[in-house]
């Protein structure tokens, strides 16, 4: 049993902008020396396909900083959800922030263990070959297992 | 200004990447060497802090000149 603090992290959404925090926090507290496990649930096992096509949207979301203001009619039509996306991706490089590709990839070099919640994966029929090699696949009371000492737990 | 064994330039990046760009470069130094590292993020003054009183590493000095913040950390 090693002094090693530990963050335990639930990851359950599968959106662009709800890809950044488990993974930012994830990465940064194992380059502080924490012990670090996500579990991927849910929406969240999205993050985990090796090929990641993820996306954002202004629908229900009224919070969302807009270039311009766009009537919801019109945030409904097709293609608006690619423009968005792809608007958003563009913004984060211009301002210096990492793609979710880098900062998981950050992740896995620092040994943040990347756990996948095999319920959903039936559930959604995932294949697990379009997943990433370091995901592991367990459940519920595996979670705990980890989380039950962890110092800081996360919901997100 | 103190004397450094390496550079870091992690100008125009965002949080989180210059405290893993700088964890990254101390992994590869000796105990004892200084790192210095330069900044655009002004977050990145009070992470800085945060990083080496969490790590043990030594923030031996912080400034910010035009822009720019510097940091000096020497390895644990």
């Amino acid at each position: 049993m090693s002094d090693e603090k530990k963050l335990a992290i639930i990851a359950t959404k599968g959106s662009l902008d709800w890809a950044y925090p488990p993974f930012i926090l994830a990465s940064t507290a194992a380059a502080l020396g924490y012990e670090t496990e996500i579990f991927f649930t849910f929406y969240g096992l999205a993050l985990l396909k090796k090929k990641l096509n993820l996306q954002v949207t202004s629908l229900g979301n009224p919070a969302m900083p807009m270039p311009m203001p766009v009537p919801v009619m019109l945030q409904t039509l097709p293609g608006m959800q690619a423009m968005m996306s792809s608007m958003m991706k563009k913004k984060m490089k211009s301002k210096g922030v990492a793609s979710v590709e880098e900062l998981r990839e950050l992740c896995i070099e620092a040994d943040v263990r990347m756990v996948a919640c095999q319920m959903t994966v039936d559930l959604f029929d995932f294949d697990t070959k379009d997943l990433i090699d370091e995901v592991e696949y367990a459940g519920a009371a595996s979670f705990f297992e980890f989380a039950g000492d962890a110092d800081i737990c996360l919901y997100i | 200004m103190p004397d450094f064994n390496q550079e870091l330039d992690a100008s125009g990046l965002n949080c989180p990447l210059p405290i893993l760009r700088a964890k990254k470069t101390l992994k590869g130094m000796e105990s004892g060497q200084v790192l210095r590292i330069i900044a655009t993020d002004p977050g990145s003054v009070k992470d800085f802090d945060a990083f080496a009183n969490q790590t043990g590493n030594e923030l031996i000095e912080a400034s910010e000149e035009g822009g720019k913040y510097i940091f000096f950390i020497k390895k644990k």
